[in-house]
């Protein structure tokens, strides 16, 4: 099993959420959070006192996977949530051991 | 039988008489004629104007504790919400014991009034003079509070609550009323010739000074100000609320010049009044515009936090002379308020006095403007003599507030420690977080 997670703007969230509906992904975990890479922040003004804001916002989203299926998601994602220009985010994918079910008790596969 | 002219003339007498029926047997008693029915209608609009501005006056406490509560972060919200509505409480009850007093009895051009509680004609009794004692004294009343208003922003985050309320407290018992008997309690100034209509110096620069002195003696807040003259702003939590704070501040103006008309029972005064609610409105709008116009020149973006201090000091402008100023001039007088905050905002920064709400621009600087512009509109101001005031009121307030502030800091201490700044004094010294489920 695998988990994807991918850190992408916060408007793309919808899009990328029906996308993945549509290939079957049943559960998603959203957070807000925030983040630069390459982007850097930008210049911000209040009450006349200039400030570099570093951090930007942005949305992580965690799925659950069979690692059969984590190649197609991770395109899927990449492919909905890409607008061209800088700050676009990242994809990871990270081994999962175990996964349960919490009302059923399911475990492994059964539990995604 | 009853020609028309009669039946006329008796439903005039029937008139007549059910409505001297209805008057007052005070009325009945002493004779009534056009005079004292003039009289006793002017009293009761007189009244009704210090009642209404009264409680418009009493409103802006709702506008300064929104204002500020907006300016402020999350986690110092219900402080500031705490510290309104007590210094309002405070200021009212100070007013009776000492204050009114001190500013208004037995002055006689000099610099101080008596030390005695006030007191008002029982209830059923009839009152001597032009309007209510009460009435006058409750319109009073309100603007004193309105002066501690004034320092509870600049001096925000990093306060300590009981400190705060001794000194507003003193201030609205003592150092504003002795410092308001100069000019309107009849004092030596009064009796040179300054002129200030509704409180440009003597409510607001006197406010503006205590917010100074404050700041300064209490020092910024941690992280506020950066090596190399950095400024690391701090945004407030509430935009919304910041803005209600501001219009209903403009709507309490009304009556807070309005009612220093102090007149309101014939044309001319129910005219000057008009006047001034109009003065009043054009300096508020020339301040807000004047301020977007100069930082969508220089800043690119319209820092809606200086806009809403823009409004704040065009009225404050306008206080002191709210009557005989055009448009025009209201507009402009109200214009150059603007101008001030926007510079001088980023200029107190750069003193490393942190402001936190821009009291001391709107207030302060705006204040002292005002009560120059007096000149330009009234010709019975004479420059000098509004400089003298400016500056008496100035060195008392800033001293008699200094000092205070220096008092209290030795003694019981006045700001908060290192880690309660950071945990926000919500959970330091209120115990009720504004937003706790924000996390």
């Amino acid at each position: 099993m695998k988990i994807v997670t991918a850190i992408i703007k916060p408007f793309k969230l919808d899009e990328v959420r029906e996308a993945l509906t549509a290939l079957g992904v049943d559960g998603i975990t959203a957070t807000d959070v925030k983040g630069y890479g390459r982007q850097k922040g930008q210049t911000e003004i209040y009450r006349g006192a200039e400030y570099e804001t570093h951090f930007l916002p942005k949305v992580k989203i965690e799925i659950a996977v069979d690692a059969k299926k984590a190649p197609q998601v991770v395109e899927e994602i990449a492919a909905v949530a890409k607008t061209g220009k800088i700050g676009d985010g990242k994809i990871f994918v990270l081994n999962l051991e175990e996964a349960m079910r919490i009302r059923t008790g399911e475990t492994g596969l059964d539990a995604l | 039988m009853f020609t028309t002219s009669t039946k006329f003339n008796l439903a005039i007498a029937a008139g007549a008489g059910s409505f001297f029926a209805l008057l007052p047997a005070g009325a009945i008693a002493q004779e009534l004629t056009l005079e004292s029915l003039r009289s006793e209608t002017a009293f009761v609009f007189n009244t009704l104007l210090f009642l209404v501005g009264g409680f418009l006056v009493m409103f802006m406490a709702a506008g300064f504790a929104m204002l500020e509560a907006g300016l402020v972060r999350s986690k110092n919200v219900s402080m500031q919400c705490l510290k309104n509505i007590a210094l309002y409480s405070i200021s009212g009850i100070m007013f009776w014991i000492f204050g009114y007093s001190l500013m208004y009895s037995g002055v006689d051009g000099g610099f101080i009034g008596s030390w005695l509680p006030y007191s008002w004609p029982t209830a059923g009794a009839i009152n001597e003079g032009d309007y209510s004692v009460g009435s006058d004294w409750f319109f009073q009343m309100v603007f004193c509070a309105a002066t501690a208003s004034i320092v509870s922003g600049a001096v925000a985050e990093r306060i300590k609550l009981l400190p705060f309320l001794i000194f507003v407290a003193i201030l609205t018992g003592v150092i504003y009323p002795i410092s308001g008997s100069w000019k309107w309690g009849a004092g030596w100034l009064d009796g040179l010739g300054f002129l200030d209509f509704a409180g440009s110096t003597i409510v607001h620069s006197v406010g503006g000074w205590a917010a100074l002195t404050g700041a300064i003696i209490l020092g910024a807040r941690k992280g506020k100000y950066g090596p190399d003259g950095r400024v690391n702003p701090m945004p407030g939590s509430s935009i919304p609320l910041a803005t209600l704070g501001t219009f209903i501040l403009w709507l309490g103006w009304f009556g807070f010049n309005g009612g220093s008309q102090l007149a309101f029972g014939d044309n001319t005064n129910a005219s000057d009044v008009s006047r001034i609610f109009i003065n009043t409105n054009f300096a508020a709008a020339g301040g807000v515009i004047a301020a977007i116009l100069i930082m969508a020149v220089i800043y690119k973006k319209v820092d809606v936090t200086l806009a809403l201090n823009g409004a704040l000091a065009g009225l404050v402008s306008i206080t002191a002379e709210p009557l005989t100023p055009g448009p025009l001039t209201a507009i402009l007088i109200g214009s150059v308020g603007g101008v001030i905050v926007v510079f001088a905002v980023p200029f107190l920064d750069k003193l490393k006095i942190d402001d936190v709400v821009g009291a001391i621009p709107v207030h302060l600087l705006a204040g002292i403007w005002g009560t120059l512009a007096v000149v330009l509109t009234n010709g019975d101001a004479s420059l000098m003599t509004q400089v003298i005031g400016i500056l008496a009121y100035g060195a008392f307030a800033a001293t008699a507030s200094g000092a205070l502030w220096f008092i209290l800091k030795m003694t019981i201490g006045i700001r908060v420690s290192a880690e309660d700044e950071y945990d926000g004094l919500d959970k330091a010294e209120v115990g009720v977080e504004a937003y706790p489920e924000f996390t």
